[in-house]
């Protein structure tokens, strides 16, 4: 199968390491995106590169396998894209999870343990170990664990750096061409109509984001990933006070819950030019950009809670993105048996920048027909917890 | 008071003009605005104390003004509040937006905060200053003019003693007339348009503009014409300041003759010793409250508007600088039409008159407004200006030579993965004095152009004032009778 013309919907993240992998494996690959490279969801979030928030499961052994591949492309890319590449800030700073309530600080202790059991380096603080990794803490900690292996990573930045890196393996990568739908001869893909006319491929990979839905349909497939809605603050730029990755236990909870209504839960990292991130958001309100006083209020609050000295730091930008979610909360990646030719690399909800390595890693085996690294089976489109929306 | 009719954000002269026509028309009033008096840019003077020798050389219309501030301030039913930032606004699918405030000084302690929902809204925050960039304009002592102007008019001082005055446009005469009052030497207007340009401009048909407008424009800018002309103050069409030299401050810069394109006549530079310059080239919509309320914008980046200055969000109406850059007079003119309009939305009809109300006023002085723009608007050989270590985003120190090296790496036709890239335009002033510029000096127009349009934290704001979970926003009213629609909240 070498050799053969792959076409990868998106120039986000997923498909810009998508599109690497394939490219330096040998295929002919061409990057379409309706818009600009890096302009969708991938730079409408933050960069955590996290085992944290995952529980034991495939998730976790995604997430595992990912962070090992992005420290060696943290490594590999500068060398590769010489000096003048603009810097992806990668930070293997860790993370630090605390709870401030009781009943916090059982469920962080029990989700902790059972990360232990899956070789994840979860490591119990306690308060005052914490106000020494963290002086600017709440003094109100009822329970800290720090993951030394959480890093962060400039997400546009990387999405770019992966796209160069790709196309110096041969690939392409066109922006503002729209993929309008497959060209199927004897019931498999032979190419793409797009905005710019028709273009040949054997594979197609759907990596649009929380758009894929609408893409895998113009191919006639059913795809259920759906936006879920983030909001993050950005502060003026000030000295590096915050040196880790501080969440507050609720996230862990925030990204199991599939409730519709808007839940905040903090997280809040100092970038390398010295803002501080603040996120986020989860809200289920289609593709609606509105950003709420209510949401931005419940934000500040809660970062505040973590750390008090925020109340006089001014907030200077609120942005945010949709992250692309499937109901049973895991990606879907490989080939779609529906329509052979057709690939998802798709719906990695608040974890694609962290899981795209992974991702690539997992198609590039499939379609190069050799062993992946970790089970694909889980992230299959055809996955028993996912046969309702596929076939309804 | 209890409930609000129309809203009008901004108390320049189009907020103001806007305000007393829905009070005329019967609707009960809310105006606010962030600065400390009222007026605006075009208004501006001291909180306390004008002199009347000031207010004569330095305003116009003066008494207009102070007829209209009179008017507002004495009617119970217009609450006129000053120093009430709009930080964030809610659109809303059936209603106005819900408007946020934080009213007193920015640097105080926790600012209350308020909460509005009306009926209808007026828009009318202005413009800011667009300053396009050259090598030295980020050295002490070059200014914006807007910014010299404003110190002028609101603190009688002068921004130095050897002054130059560049740029383009017919604001250039007022600033420098205003720089002679408070005591600078103004060694210079240079004036970019070059003089065929602006024949063309300004002489062009149709000529909808009445007579009588063009003999009072023409008499307000004629006093400066003269004031300049006592003073001796040279002025120069087709020329600009190509760079601005010194070491810790300006001390001379270099003035070039310039094309119709605006590009630099090889060899025709000279130094003039200075030690201010101050520089406009264009004024920009500030339509953030706008963007966050939905409204929709022009190609040109102001806010799109029907003939009684309704945008395209039902019960938000705009007017002055935000719908397109045209001046006082045709400012007032928007605002007496919105806010005629917005009564009308308001109050289900209320006293709004028949006849045109304004509006063929308002076309009138948009023609006049349309003739400015083909005589002074910026020409694109002004980025043969900038050198690659010329720093195009001040926030963050960026320089050209950045951004186009890391277009050139990365390849993006994305002005968003552009600045992440670079960091340009992600500083405190979020793209609003360097957007347009990065936007021009990009090789090709970037796929998602006028995103950065879009900014929901209206200003930078302490966590802190805004960290209250807030209670649901009130409810708007149903069309009258009135039910309060005020709530003021406790600050945290
Ligand atoms: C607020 C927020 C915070 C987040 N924080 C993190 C975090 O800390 N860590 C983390 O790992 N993840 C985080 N995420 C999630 C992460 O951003 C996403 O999972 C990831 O960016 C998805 O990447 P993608 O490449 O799949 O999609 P995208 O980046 O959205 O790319 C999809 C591309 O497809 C293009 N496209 C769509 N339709 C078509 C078509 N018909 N033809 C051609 N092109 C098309 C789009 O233009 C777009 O560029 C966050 C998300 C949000 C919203
Ligand atoms: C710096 C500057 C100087 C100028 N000087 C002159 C001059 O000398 N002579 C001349 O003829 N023309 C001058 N102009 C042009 C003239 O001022 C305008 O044509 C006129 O003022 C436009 O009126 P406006 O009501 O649309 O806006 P403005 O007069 O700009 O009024 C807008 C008001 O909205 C308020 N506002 C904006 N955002 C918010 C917010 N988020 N919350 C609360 N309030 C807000 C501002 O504080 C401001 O008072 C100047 C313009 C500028 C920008």
């Amino acid at each position: 199968m070498e050799g053969a013309q792959v076409v990868v919907v998106g120039a986000g993240i997923v498909g810009a390491a998508v599109a690497r992998t394939l490219a330096a494996t040998g295929f002919r690959v061409t990057v379409l995106d309706r818009g600009a490279s890096a302009g969708g969801t991938s730079s409408g979030g933050e960069g955590n590169l996290l085992v944290s928030d995952k529980a034991p499961g495939p998730e976790l052994d995604l997430a595992v396998l990912s962070g090992r591949r992005w420290r060696e492309l943290a490594a590999e890319l500068p060398a590769e894209l010489g000096p003048d590449f603009p810097d992806v800030e990668f930070e293997a700073k860790g993370g630090l999870v605390v709870a401030t309530t009781g009943a916090g600080a059982d469920a962080l202790r029990a989700f902790a343990g059972r990360q232990r059991g899956a070789g994840v380096d979860a490591r119990e603080l306690t308060a005052a170990e914490a106000a020494a990794l963290e002086p600017d803490l709440t003094p109100r900690v009822t329970a800290a664990v720090l993951y030394p292996e959480d890093a962060q990573i400039q997400p546009a930045v990387a999405t770019e750096a992966l796209l160069a890196s790709a196309r110096r393996h041969g690939a392409r990568v066109r922006q503002g061409v729209t993929v309008l739908g497959g060209v199927v001869s004897r019931g498999r893909i032979v190419g793409v109509r797009t905005s710019a006319g028709h273009l040949g491929a054997e594979h197609v990979v759907v990596a649009a984001g929380p758009w894929s839905a609408g893409v895998a349909d113009r191919f006639g497939v059913r795809l259920p990933v759906l936006p879920r809605r983030g909001t993050v603050l950005v502060t003026t730029r000030m000295p590096h006070r915050i040196r880790h990755k501080v969440y507050d236990a609720d996230y862990v909870g925030a990204v199991e819950s599939a409730a519709a209504a808007l839940q905040t839960s903090s997280v809040v990292e100092s970038t390398a030019a010295g803002t501080v991130l603040i996120g986020s958001s989860r809200e289920r309100r289609g593709f609606d950009e509105r950003i709420e006083a209510a949401v931005v209020g419940e934000l500040a609050a809660k970062a505040m809670v973590l750390f008090p000295f925020l109340a006089d730091v001014p907030v200077m930008r609120a942005y945010g993105g949709f992250r692309p979610y499937v109901p049973d909360h895991l990606p879907v990646i490989g080939p779609d048996p529906r329509l052979p030719g057709l690939w998802h690399a798709t719906g990695h909800e608040g974890a694609g920048i962290g899981l795209a390595t992974g991702t690539a890693e997992l198609i590039g085996a499939l379609m190069a027909g050799t062993e992946p690294a970790i089970p694909a089976a889980p992230f299959a489109v055809t996955r028993a917890s996912l046969e309702e929306v596929t076939t309804g | 008071m209890t409930g609000v009719d129309v809203l009008v954000i901004g108390a320049g002269p189009a907020g103001l003009a806007a305000a007393r026509a829905a009070r005329t028309a019967g609707a009960r009033v809310v105006l606010l605005d962030a600065s400390d008096v009222l007026g605006g840019q075009y208004w501006r003077h001291p909180l306390t104390g004008a002199r009347d020798a000031d207010v004569r050389a330095l305003q116009h219309q003066w008494p207009r003004f102070v007829a209209l501030r009179a008017a507002l301030t004495d009617d119970p039913d217009c609450e006129v509040v000053t120093g009430a930032q709009v930080w964030a606004v809610d659109r809303r699918d059936d209603a106005p937006p819900v408007v946020h405030v934080l009213t007193g000084p920015a640097d105080g302690g926790d600012r209350p905060r308020r909460v509005l929902a009306p009926r209808a809204v007026v828009l009318a925050t202005g413009a800011h200053e667009r300053t396009l960039p050259f090598p030295g304009w980020d050295l002490p002592g070059v200014h914006t003019a807007g910014a010299a102007q404003a110190m002028a008019k609101g603190e009688h001082l002068a921004v130095g003693g050897r002054v130059l005055v560049a740029g383009t446009g017919p604001f250039l005469l007022p600033v420098a007339a205003g720089l002679l009052h408070v005591g600078a030497t103004v060694v210079g207007v240079v004036e970019a348009g070059s003089l065929r340009r602006m024949a063309r401009g300004w002489l062009a048909p149709p000529y909808r503009t009445r007579p009588a407008v063009l003999a009072a424009k023409s008499a307000e800018l004629g006093g400066y014409v003269r004031a300049l002309a006592a003073a001796r103050v040279p002025y120069r069409t087709g020329a600009a300041v190509l760079a601005a030299h010194g070491d810790s401050r300006v001390t001379s810069v270099t003035v070039s003759a310039i094309d119709e394109d605006w590009t630099p006549r090889p060899g025709t530079g000279r130094r003039v010793a200075v030690d201010a310059v101050c520089v406009s080239h264009a004024f920009v919509p500030r339509t953030e409250i706008a963007v966050s309320a939905g409204c929709a914008l022009t190609a040109d980046g102001s806010v799109r508007v029907d003939a009684t200055q309704r945008t395209s969000v039902p019960g938000v109406y705009a007017a002055g600088e935000i719908t397109g850059i045209g001046g006082a007079d045709l400012a007032l003119a928007e605002g007496e039409v919105a806010g005629r309009a917005a009564a009308g939305r308001a109050t289900a009809g209320g006293n709004v008159a028949g006849g045109d109300g304004g509006a063929a006023e308002v076309r009138r002085l948009r023609n006049f407004a349309d003739r400015m723009h083909r005589a002074h608007g910026i020409r694109p050989g002004w980025r043969s200006w900038v050198e690659d270590d010329t720093v195009v985003c001040r926030c963050e120190e960026v320089t050209a030579g950045r951004v186009r090296a890391a277009q050139a790496a990365t390849g993006t036709r994305g002005l968003r993965s552009l600045k992440l890239s670079s960091r340009a335009g992600l500083g405190i002033c979020q793209g609003r004095v360097c957007g347009r510029n990065l936007e021009e000096l990009l090789p090709e127009v970037p796929l998602d152009a006028g995103r950065t349009a879009n900014r929901p934290i209206v200003v930078p704001v302490r966590l802190g004032e805004i960290a209250t979970p807030l209670a649901p926003p009130p409810a708007t009213p149903p069309d009258p009778p009135v039910a309060p629609s005020v709530e003021r909240e406790a600050s945290p």
